[in-house]
């Protein structure tokens, strides 16, 4: 039944934005933390555990593909109802602290990945070979 | 024309389907004819969808770009945070335990590293820009971190309305040009497996900007950078108010 996957979806995203919120309380922060990325641990764990198979097989399973397959047409939505008219508003300083920003944190992406190991290049090379 | 204009309002999220399924259509084309795959056809797609918010804002004088056009208001709804979270949280479908294990430390400092990075970035643009009161130089600091960290920060920390609203600002500028910018640099900052995705997403933060901009260079690495960019925006709101704001009164 694809409901079952829809279900599974929506009962990680609920309890995950939950705990997000508990955790924002508990911080004393006025935000949710990783309530998405924490709902998707909780899929993870579903989809790799045999005690789940009933909601992340067959049917099931397309229900979940379905939704993670509109991901970029809702993306498309997303960036639709985005406020650049206030982005372009903010003038100068707006600009630049945000250019800025997104330029050196490009930079480091590099530099960061290296620090955890080289696991995953060690992957890709392999592959390649 | 007051009868369409009442059926489309009536039914406006399935509006949004057909819109948005047209111009990604249009896109694919375009990518495939006049760039000969060169650029990904979402990336196309969420240019197009940026250019129809301008506009919409610009029309209307509203704060939600095109889904203010009566006619698309459906595109609010399928584009808002439920929406995305919930077909976010679906990418993570397949997954493997092990790929995220592996690149759990470095995402973990990404994040830290991020926050702190572009707060600093601009914090000192800020500076430059001829701030000299401390709250305000922590919120458009903030700014930079995220949309959401500035006005958070600024409210706690007191800052004027002014400041909180450029603070809004410089964060939209990121989560754009994130979007815009990540498919041209991929190849060069090595954004091509999951450990790189998720320092990505632990260092940019905007989930919409993480988001989309990974969508447009390879849906595959999606979830490892939604993973890290979605407690991004609460360490960032965390340290804001906090850290950042005392570090900053004590060194101005």
């Amino acid at each position: 039944m694809i409901i079952y996957g829809v279900a599974l979806l929506s009962v990680s995203l609920i309890l995950g934005m939950l705990t997000g919120e508990a955790l924002g309380v508990i911080l004393g922060v006025d935000a949710n933390v990783g309530g998405v990325g924490i709902a998707m641990l909780f899929l993870v764990f579903a989809s790799n555990s045999a005690s789940f198979r009933a909601l992340t097989a067959g049917a099931a399973g397309e229900g979940i593909k379905f939704w993670s397959a509109m991901y970029i047409p809702i993306v498309v939505a997303m960036a639709a109802q985005q406020n650049v008219a206030a982005a372009t508003d903010g003038g100068m300083l707006a600009l630049i602290a945000g250019m800025a920003a997104v330029f050196v944190s490009f930079a480091l992406v590099p530099v960061i990945s290296r620090l955890g190991g080289s696991d995953s290049d060690a992957v890709s090379k392999r592959e390649t070979q | 024309m007051e009868l369409i204009e009442s059926v489309f309002i009536r039914n406006n999220l399935i509006v949004a389907f057909a819109v948005v399924g047209i111009t990604i259509w249009v896109s694919y084309l375009a990518a495939d004819k006049l760039t000969h795959g060169r650029i990904h056809g979402s990336a196309i797609a969420i240019a197009l969808g940026l250019v129809a918010a301008y506009f919409g804002g610009v029309s209307t004088g509203g704060t939600r770009g095109a889904a203010d056009i009566a006619l698309l208001g459906g595109i609010g709804l399928m584009g808002g945070g439920m929406m995305r979270d919930f077909a976010i949280v679906a990418t993570a479908f397949g997954v493997q335990l092990g790929e995220l294990k592996k690149a759990g430390l470095a995402g973990v400092i990404s994040i830290f590293a991020g926050v702190v990075v572009s707060f600093v970035i601009g914090a000192a643009v800020a500076i430059l820009f001829g701030y000299t009161d401390p709250a305000a130089i922590t919120t458009i600091g903030a700014g930079a971190v995220t949309y959401i960290v500035g006005p958070v920060t600024g409210e706690a920390i007191g800052a004027s309305d002014a400041v909180i609203t450029l603070s809004v600002a410089a964060g939209l500028v990121k989560s754009i040009l994130v979007m815009i910018g990540t498919p041209m640099v991929a190849g060069a900052i090595r954004l091509n497996n999951p450990q790189s995705a998720m320092v990505f997403g632990g260092l940019m933060g905007t989930t919409s900007g993480v988001a989309a901009g990974l969508a447009a260079t390879d849906p595959k690495l999606v979830p490892y950078g939604a993973m890290t960019a979605t407690f991004y925006t609460g360490v960032g709101c965390l340290m804001g108010p906090s850290v950042l704001y005392f570090l900053v009164s004590a060194l101005v």
